[in-house]
């Protein structure tokens, strides 16, 4: 019971040190900023194990996270194995070629408006679809290593930045068009120095859309035939043998990963679109 | 310059030892929008003719056609009727020849390129050398006065500043006609002042044709050589007023008779063409 | 007015779909075809080309069933089955459905009270929206199996809950981002005004914050629907599921029958689309009632 009440303890004296920072003074700082949720999360955690212990949950139901930081050292070769082929293999390639088509895509589709006008809801409604179903399609198609997962991934990212593109590639004001017009511009010129720097930040909400996507799609396509190794695979097979806590370790990873393609896509944002207002704050 | 509708204006300073070069002509030129509420006369025979070096001020009440009298020079629409010269070139291949240098209201500046790289945008488009870039932009930029700019964003400068920088980025490639579309319509009067004042000293400088839009009767006449009044629905020339006041303008020249007689007739002007209306 | 409507918005879309469908069929017979010859040169036959397509339309487990196939397979599989069959594709996507609306309702609910509390505590803004962000970089699918596995364990039986919770972790967020920049959208001057009037802070917002929100809040609700019945769909495929949309896939896998998967994928997009469309409908008569429509 002392870790129930501690670990509560604990939360709610978190939760008082957080509403004092965020009302402090140096608010607005950035080491501040970083802190604040740094530490609900380490109070959540805490919470979590205090919790766990306290009543005596089953493992089988939530291992605390002690027990799974100890999992995912004790099994890091395999954690790290699954995630290669999961992540880099299936998600980020697919991601890679599903974004460049959906590019090339949008670029020639914008050379006609008749297209554009055509292909833009159709886009935005097929993004709007569970596309992941086709996963057992492409395992049948592309067999079970990482070639299946990356077809799903790129069958997933594909609308949503092709949509975004397209739109994108329309941002460019009628002056900036008539500005580029009286330089008499070719069509390229003014594809590569006006519109598409336009249509930058456009393009990234779909590739930041699109890191999730490909993840859910890789891992998804592993429950439908894979090798014996791969997060999906890992998942699925350690939920039957009831070992929850190497559940959760590969959950953790998976996490870690989605957060980190997610934080470099973010990255690269930042720095191509350092000149969009939602940036310069 | 002269209007021919109406041969009988007086021509003073048609010298005749100096032959005018006329560089823009319209004869008759219609201009019909066809829209969703119907027809939209904007331009209706609207003659007219533009000389070398003219600084050229179209002042009327918004709807009169005077943005759309820019963009039919700059071949950004085209006319339904009449002709139009440029050079005794058609307006679309003067811009193939990159004969205008365009400003709008709104600077218009592209957010991810410096004041530097914005004013080298069209040098890159017509493809100077890199040397010839780096001179015309440090040369244009000394002209605005936004020397030891180069480096800063649009959004790191004020609006005068910028609509400066986008005077600099028409002035790079040497544009023959600078078309002005109330360029100074959204900075307040101290700024917009101070801006007329270096745009005389600029067109003295590099004695350009300049075609020039306005709202504000001080500015057309402080500024022009001509004054042409237009009226609404459809959009025609109203009168051309010819500014009898020296090249030479200190802003003090505002206060004076001489200046307020030419605002007094170019009002008149604006009245008689129903300019008032509401 | 109306023919302007139709060339600029139908005639480009039907087109598109047009080719669409004709892209489709020519992939059909590509993918089918080698199934076709290995089957000729089996039984010592040669094909002509016209018999080629005939049969890549016609196979029982076509690599790709081409559309009209697809449409065959679900009418029978809806009108010519009893809605209460095992069969009926009706059957089936209503489970979905309800897993769906009871995603939605839940993800809607805490996107919409977690957007209220942000807006107006700091604390609540800076710790929870970071961990927002990241929650929906986190592959929700790596949870389902554990989730359904889990929920039994203590005491929640039945499969609705574990998809429904699925559902509300992928619609909460749009929600969310929605709600906090409606409940921000009214200005400066708007919110002094209240201040002048002496408006209490719930009179503020249930009479300026709360309505302004409400364009907002559409728009996100149908990205939400959206992806709840996504996170539904998601919540049947790795989990072993009978029942349902995603359990159609699932068995059409388990048994070899991609006219089945493709069928129950189509009705999945059909039910996405209806149910976008319905959002939509609500969307255009509420803001209509409060005098918002564009
Ligand atoms: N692209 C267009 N389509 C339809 N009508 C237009 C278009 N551009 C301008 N007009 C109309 O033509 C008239 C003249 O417009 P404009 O030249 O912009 O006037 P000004 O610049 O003098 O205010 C206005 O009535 C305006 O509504
Ligand atoms: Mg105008």
């Amino acid at each position: 019971m002392n870790w129930l009440f501690g670990s509560i303890a604990f939360w709610v004296a978190a939760w008082a040190l957080n509403v004092w920072l965020a009302n402090s003074p140096w608010r607005e700082r950035r080491a501040v900023r970083i802190a604040i949720p740094v530490i609900f999360g380490i109070s959540i955690l805490v919470l979590w194990e205090g919790v766990v212990r306290g009543l005596q949950v089953s493992p089988v139901v939530l291992p605390p996270p002690s027990a799974i930081w100890a999992r995912i050292l004790q099994s890091f070769d395999i954690l790290w194995r699954d995630f290669v082929q999961t992540a880099i293999k299936g998600a980020v390639s697919g991601y890679v070629i599903g974004c460049t088509a959906a590019f090339l895509t949008a670029i020639l589709v914008d050379r006609k408006p008749f297209l554009r006008r055509g292909l833009l809801p159709i886009g935005n409604f097929v993004a709007a679809l569970p596309i992941v179903g086709l996963a057992p399609i492409m395992v049948n198609w592309f067999g079970f290593g990482w070639e299946s997962k990356a077809a799903v991934v790129v069958a997933m990212v594909f609308f949503p930045v092709l949509v975004n593109t397209v739109q994108g590639l329309s941002e460019a004001s009628e002056m900036q068009r008539d500005l580029m017009r009286t330089y008499a511009a070719g069509y390229w010129q003014e594809l590569v120095k006006l519109r598409l720097p336009a249509a930058m930040p456009f393009i990234f909400n779909g590739l930041k859309v699109g890191t999730t996507l490909a993840l859910i799609g890789a891992i998804v396509a592993e429950y439908f035939g894979s090798p014996i190794y791969g997060m999906g695979f890992r998942i699925s097979t350690e939920v039957g043998r009831l070992a929850i806590d190497m559940v959760w370790a590969e959950i953790a990873m998976a996490a870690l990963a989605g957060s980190l393609f997610y934080g470099l896509v973010t990255l690269i944002e930042k720095w191509v679109t350092f000149w969009h207002p939602s940036q310069r704050g | 310059m002269a209007l021919m509708e109406k041969p009988l204006q007086n021509e003073q300073g048609q010298g005749a030892d100096c032959p005018k070069e006329t560089v823009i002509r319209a004869r008759d030129l219609d201009l019909v929008f066809q829209t969703n509420d119907g027809p939209v006369h904007a331009l209706k025979d609207v003659t007219l003719d533009i000389d070398r070096g003219d600084f050229v001020s179209f002042i009327g009440p918004s709807g009169c056609g005077k943005t759309t009298f820019l963009r039919v020079i700059a071949a950004l629409e085209e006319p339904t009727g009449g002709e139009i010269m440029v050079n005794d070139l058609t307006p679309d291949e003067a811009r193939r020849l990159r004969a205008y240098g365009y400003v709008f209201q709104a600077a218009g500046l592209y957010p991810w390129r410096t004041i530097a790289g914005n004013v080298k945008l069209p040098l890159e488009i017509i493809g100077f050398t890199r040397e010839e870039q780096e001179e015309r932009v440090k040369k244009v930029l000394e002209l605005v006065d936004l020397e030891g700019f180069e480096r800063k964003y649009p959004w790191q400068l004020s609006g005068g500043m910028q609509q400066r920088a986008s005077i600099a980025r028409a002035l790079a490639f040497d544009a023959e006609i600078l078309l002005m579309d109330e360029p100074f319509g959204a900075l307040d009067e101290i700024v917009r002042d101070h801006l007329n004042e270096q745009l005389l000293k600029l067109w003295e400088r590099t004695n350009k044709t300049i075609c020039f839009v306005t709202h504000s009767i001080p500015e057309a006449v402080y500024l022009s050589t001509h004054i042409v009044v237009m009226s609404p629905r459809p959009g025609r020339i109203h009168e051309v007023i010819q500014n009898p006041l020296p090249r030479e303008r200190p802003l003090e020249i505002r206060d004076t008779p001489e200046f307020l007689e030419v605002a007094h007739r170019v009002r008149e002007g604006l009245k008689a063409g129903h300019g008032y209306d509401g | 007015m109306t023919g302007d409507w139709m060339r600029e918005k139908v005639l480009p879309v039907l087109t598109v779909v047009a080719a669409i469908f004709a892209l489709w069929y020519g992939a059909a017979i590509w993918m089918n075809s080698s199934w076709t010859l290995a089957q000729a040169e089996r039984a010592g036959k040669t094909l002509t080309f016209t018999e080629i397509v005939k049969d890549t339309m016609s196979q029982s487990r076509p690599k790709l069933p081409a559309p009209h196939q697809i449409a065959a397979e679900i009418w029978k599989s809806t009108v010519q089955k009893k809605i209460t069959s095992k069969r009926s594709l009706i059957f089936h996507g209503w489970i979905t459905l309800r897993a769906t609306l009871a995603g939605f309702a839940l993800g809607t609910a805490i996107g919409i009270l977690m957007a209220i509390a942000i807006v107006y505590s700091r604390t609540m803004e800076l710790s929870l929206m970071p961990w927002a962000v990241i929650s929906q970089t986190i592959p929700i699918v790596a949870l389902a199996p554990m989730i359904v596995v889990v929920l039994p364990k203590i005491g929640i039986e039945g499969r609705l809950i574990p998809k429904a919770i699925i559902s509300a972790y992928l619609c909460y967020f749009p929600v969310l981002v929605g709600m906090v920049k409606g409940l921000r959208a009214p200005h400066r001057e708007q919110l002094d005004l209240m201040k002048t009037y002496n408006a209490s802070g719930l009179q503020s917002f249930l009479k300026l914050r709360l309505p302004s929100s409400v364009p907002y809040l559409f728009t996100s609700l149908k990205i939400g629907i959206a992806a709840a019945l996504v996170g539904a769909i998601v919540g049947e495929l790795p989990t072993g599921a009978v029942r349902g949309l995603g359990a159609r896939i699932l068995i059409g896998d388990q048994f070899g029958n991609p006219m089945q998967i493709w069928a129950a994928l189509t009705c999945a997009a059909i039910l996405a689309g209806l149910l976008i469309m319905i959002v939509g409908l609500l969307q255009r008569i509420t803001l209509k009632r409060m005098g918002m429509a564009e």
